[in-house]
C-alpha cells in the first residue's frame, strides 16, 4: 500500500473507490476497524459533495507521521462553484441539493481535524486529519 | 452491481452483496417498489450486512425505500447493520427514523411477520 495516492472524482463510482482506498490506507496506518469505517464514511461524504456540486475534482490521501503519532490526511479539492456561505454549509441539516445536509458537518464530526477553504468561483478544498489513538 | 431480490411467501428479501454506488441504490429502490406491486408483497427485508459504509445518501435512500414500500402497502425491516457502521451513523447524526431494524435476516423475518400480522388485525 503506497502511503500517498490520488483518486480522481468524476462519477458516483469514484465515491466508492475513494472510500475503499481511504479504508485501505487507514488499515495500513494502524487504525482500528471502527476508525477505518469513520474515515471511509467521512471520505464518502466529501467525495459526494464533489460529484453533486462540482461534478469533478480529486481526493488526495496520505499517511501522516508527526511527533511520534500516526494518522491520515485527506484533501478533497475541486474547481467547482465554491460555497458562498461556508458557515451555513457547516450547519447540520443545511443543503442546497435536497440531501440530509449532513455531509460537511458530519465529516467534521467523524474526523479529528477539519478545514474548509472555499469562495464563490474559487472551488472548494476540504482538509481532514485523523490520528491513531 | 445488481442486488438479488428473492421472494419468500408474501415477503421480498433484498440481499446486498457488495458496496453499492448511489446509482445502484436508486435502482434498488425503484425495483423493489415495482416488485411489491407485481408480486403483491406485504413485507420487505433489506439485508445490508455486506455494506461497510452507510453514509447520508445511502441512509436517505434506504429510508426512501421503506417509505415508498409503505405507501404501496408493504412493511420494511432493515437487517445486518454492522457494529462499526451503526457507531458511525450515530456519530454522523443519521437515523432510520420510523424504519424497523433487526439484527439479522432470521430476526428480520420474524419481526416482519409480527408487524404484518399486527396491521392485519388492526384493519379487521
Amino acid at each position: 500500500m503506497p502511503t500517498e495516492l490520488q483518486v480522481p472524482i468524476a462519477s458516483e463510482a469514484d465515491i466508492v473507490t475513494a472510500r475503499q482506498k481511504g479504508r485501505e490506507l487507514a488499515a495500513s496506518t494502524g487504525f482500528s476497524g471502527t476508525e477505518q469505517t469513520l474515515i471511509a464514511t467521512a471520505i464518502s461524504e466529501i467525495a459526494r459533495n464533489i460529484v453533486t456540486y462540482a461534478k469533478r475534482g480529486e481526493i488526495h490521501l496520505s499517511a501522516l507521521q508527526e511527533d511520534g503519532r500516526r494518522g491520515v490526511l485527506v484533501v478533497a479539492r475541486d474547481d467547482g462553484p465554491g460555497i458562498s456561505d461556508p458557515q451555513l454549509a457547516m450547519q447540520d441539516g443545511y443543503s442546497t441539493a435536497k440531501s440530509l445536509g449532513l455531509g460537511l458537518p458530519g465529516a467534521k464530526r467523524l474526523m479529528d481535524e477539519f478545514d474548509l477553504a472555499t469562495a464563490p468561483g474559487k472551488g472548494t478544498t476540504v482538509t481532514m486529519k485523523k490520528w491513531v489513538r | 452491481m445488481a442486488v438479488p431480490i428473492l421472494k419468500q411467501g408474501d415477503f421480498l428479501i433484498a440481499s446486498i452483496q457488495a458496496a453499492l454506488s448511489d446509482h445502484d441504490l436508486v435502482q434498488l429502490r425503484d425495483e423493489l417498489s415495482e416488485r411489491v406491486g407485481r408480486w403483491r408483497c406485504r413485507g420487505l427485508v433489506i439485508d445490508v450486512t455486506a455494506l461497510d459504509v452507510l453514509d447520508s445518501f445511502a441512509t436517505r435512500t434506504v429510508r426512501g425505500i421503506a417509505q415508498t414500500a409503505k405507501l404501496r402497502g408493504a412493511e420494511t425491516v432493515i437487517v445486518g447493520i454492522q457494529p462499526d457502521v451503526a457507531f458511525t451513523m450515530v456519530q454522523l447524526g443519521l437515523t432510520f427514523d420510523d424504519v424497523e431494524t433487526a439484527l439479522d435476516l432470521e430476526e428480520g423475518l420474524a419481526l416482519l411477520r409480527r408487524i404484518v400480522r399486527g396491521s392485519f388485525r388492526r384493519a379487521h
